[in-house]
């Protein structure tokens, strides 16, 4: 479903110097598979992710998403592509402030090809608990119930892949669990595969499929020189 | 859904400068409209209303001053014409009517205009439209202290049939110079719409013959307004009293007069035009700057929305629908500023003139105006547009460390 094939990307580095952030000679992902990437910050793990989701584009390589190739695509193409087959939920969880809950879920929708369905998104909000809080904005909401609303959002279009970089980096250890244990149960019930990348191992200890991100991504084995993806030092 | 929802949500989040900006576009769609209605209208009433007369014969002086003296009654007159010079105009085989007119009193600042009775009987104020005296009155008899009052001057000093007044001295108010004839109101003229609305019309003699007016000058005029058989006998009437003559001033033909008037106060049109443009202008940039300073505020909500899937040429359509919404929204409120201004300025026009400017008719500017302002505002939300749609997902979504 996912495959991925000498895969790079670098950015400019503060020095002024091309520091290399990703470079993946080969990682596959099958379909509803749930995957853990353990990568420490820095490691290029958000990058990574970012090039799998076409948020950014690659310097070279594949990204092959049921047989697309989003690195070939133009930025537009990616954009659909995206929001047609990849639900992403950020470490930040990213929730529009302005906008209540549900139109949070309605918005992730609204970009996708079947378009709004509200009877799925009231019905998304009501599997992550939060069928009374439809009319909430974010603020009004826990960190917990925040993370819930992501979840949500990340599955609206009914994505073949959910990207998670870091989904429990602001959640303690109980809530950690609970949203983990959801989201792997939600991707389950709607036939996502599910890439998680994380430096926690009480995260990672829940996967079966575990994976260094070190042993895939050679610029991350190089030393830690390594420039995460906003071109600071400190990201993920 | 999408962008009206965008555009809703960004709208209620920078509420107060939506506000001001929309405001400010109010401001400057009213004043545009406003300008060019009160310009309009009132060039075309002030040019319809000289189109009973076509011409004003009076002592010699300005024709505008004749013009503005004798059909709209305002200005003062410069100067008397002989009862000879009437009666030789009035025989004139070239000359359909002739009206003479007096001025000189007024009555609490209200002008006072003694003529005969054939002005309110026979003659048309527009084309099919006669003065007529509202039920229960009559007009005035030629030799008796009567008076017909026009609608707008009888509202405002309260005068009724059977009303009496002493006229004061003068074409202003003077409380000291009250003469001491009594006049009876006979009639109240049913509303023109014209500066006739304004006036107390009373029989000639009875201005010539006012205690305190000079004896000498007790059968002169101050005008003759004048109907002719032909156009060919204007021409004719110019040559002979403004070429050939020197003693009076034959203000032919009225409308063009006043057309040529209009033509030269035009830089002042122009000046206020210049002015509605540049602030429509200001208001334009006040979008620009209002939409691009929060820019970095909305950044992030703006990058989220790419990494859901909004293209760019959504992001960049939502900015720009968003710029178009506020000077939509600033035309909207920019309407209800045009008829409150337009009946202000109407009211004060009505007063000073007696000419009405009608607030419900339409203009091209009125439709015009609110789109041309909501496209210069969706141009000017182009520039925050761009900064939008360049917004660099991945930078702007890295977490804070």
């Amino acid at each position: 479903m996912l495959s991925v094939a000498d895969l790079t990307k670098s950015f400019v580095s503060p020095e002024g110097g091309r520091a290399e952030i990703v470079r993946v000679g080969r990682f596959e992902l099958a379909a509803g598979e749930q995957r853990a990437l353990r990568g420490e910050s820095g490691s290029g793990k958000t990058t990574f992710l970012n090039l799998i989701a076409g948020i950014l584009a690659a310097d070279g390589g594949r990204v092959e998403l049921d047989g697309i190739d989003l690195a070939a695509l133009p930025e537009a193409k990616r954009d659909r592509l995206r929001a047609d087959k990849i639900g992403y939920i950020f470490q930040t969880f990213n929730l529009l402030q302005g906008y209540t809950v549900l139109e949070n879920v309605l918005l992730g929708m609204s970009f996708g090809p079947r378009g709004v369905d509200r009877v799925h998104a009231v019905e998304l909000l009501r599997r992550v608990g939060l069928e009374h809080r439809l009319g909430h904005f974010p603020r009004q909401l826990s960190t917990g119930q925040q993370q819930r609303v992501a979840v949500a959002r990340a599955l609206a279009n009914r994505p073949k892949l959910v990207l998670a970089d870091e989904p429990t980096g602001n959640l303690d250890r109980t809530s950690a669990r609970e949203a983990l244990a959801l989201i792997r149960e939600v991707c389950r019930e709607n036939g996502a595969a599910l890439l998680l990348v994380s430096h926690d191992d009480g995260v990672l200890a829940q996967f079966e499929g575990l994976q260094d991100f070190a042993v895939i991504n050679a610029a991350a084995r190089r030393g830690p020189g390594a420039v995460p993806a906003d071109g600071k030092e400190g990201g993920s | 859904m999408t962008l009206p929802l965008i555009i809703y949500r960004s709208l209620r989040q920078h509420a107060l400068s939506t506000l001001i900006t929309a405001g400010s576009i109010a401001l400057a769609c009213g004043l545009l409209m406003t300008v060019w209605v009160v310009k309009t209208q009132a060039q075309a009433a002030f040019i319809s209303t000289s189109t009973a007369f076509d011409a004003v014969l009076g002592a010699r002086g300005s024709k505008l001053q004749l013009v503005l003296n004798g059909i709209f009654h305002l200005e003062a007159s410069p100067g008397n014409l002989a009862a000879s010079d009437y009666e030789l105009i009035r025989k004139h085989p070239a000359v359909k009517t002739a009206i003479p007119i007096a001025v000189g009193d007024n009555l609490r600042g209200y002008r006072i205009v003694g003529t005969v009775p054939q002005l309110l009987t026979n003659v048309e104020y527009a084309p099919g439209k006669s003065y007529a005296v509202a039920p229960g009155g009559k007009v005035f008899g030629e030799a008796a202290r009567e008076a017909v009052v026009g609608s707008f001057a009888a509202e405002r000093l309260g005068l009724k049939v059977g009303s009496t007044f002493q006229p004061f001295h003068g074409l202003t108010f003077d409380e000291k110079a009250l003469h001491e004839e009594v006049f009876t109101v006979t009639g109240i003229l049913t509303p023109t719409n014209t500066p006739a609305d304004k006036v107390i019309w009373v029989p000639i003699k009875g201005v010539q013959a006012m205690s305190g007016h000079d004896p000498k000058a007790a059968n002169d005029v101050s005008a003759v307004l004048i109907q002719l058989r032909a156009a060919s006998a204007g021409v004719m009437l110019d040559l002979m009293i403004n070429k050939q003559g020197n003693r009076m001033t034959f203000a032919y033909p009225v409308g063009a007069i006043m057309a040529d008037f209009f033509g030269k106060i035009s830089w002042f049109d122009r000046v206020l035009a210049l002015v509605a443009y540049l602030v429509a202008l200001v208001a334009a940039g006040s979008v620009l700057a209002s939409i691009y300073n929060s820019m970095s505020a909305r950044q992030r909500d703006l990058a989220i929305l790419r990494a859901l899937g909004a293209r760019r040429r959504t992001i960049f359509g939502a900015v720009v629908a968003e710029a178009a919404c506020i000077g939509a929204l600033g035309a909207a409120v920019g309407f209800a500023i045009y008829f409150g201004l337009l009946t202000l300025v109407a009211e004060v026009i009505r007063a000073q003139t007696g000419v009405v400017l009608d607030v419900t008719e339409g203009h091209a500017v009125l439709w015009i105006c609110p789109l041309a302002m909501t496209a210069l505002c969706a141009l000017g939300g182009a520039v925050p547009a761009v900064k939008a749609y360049r917004t660099p997902v991945a930078e702007t979504l890295a977490p804070v460390s």
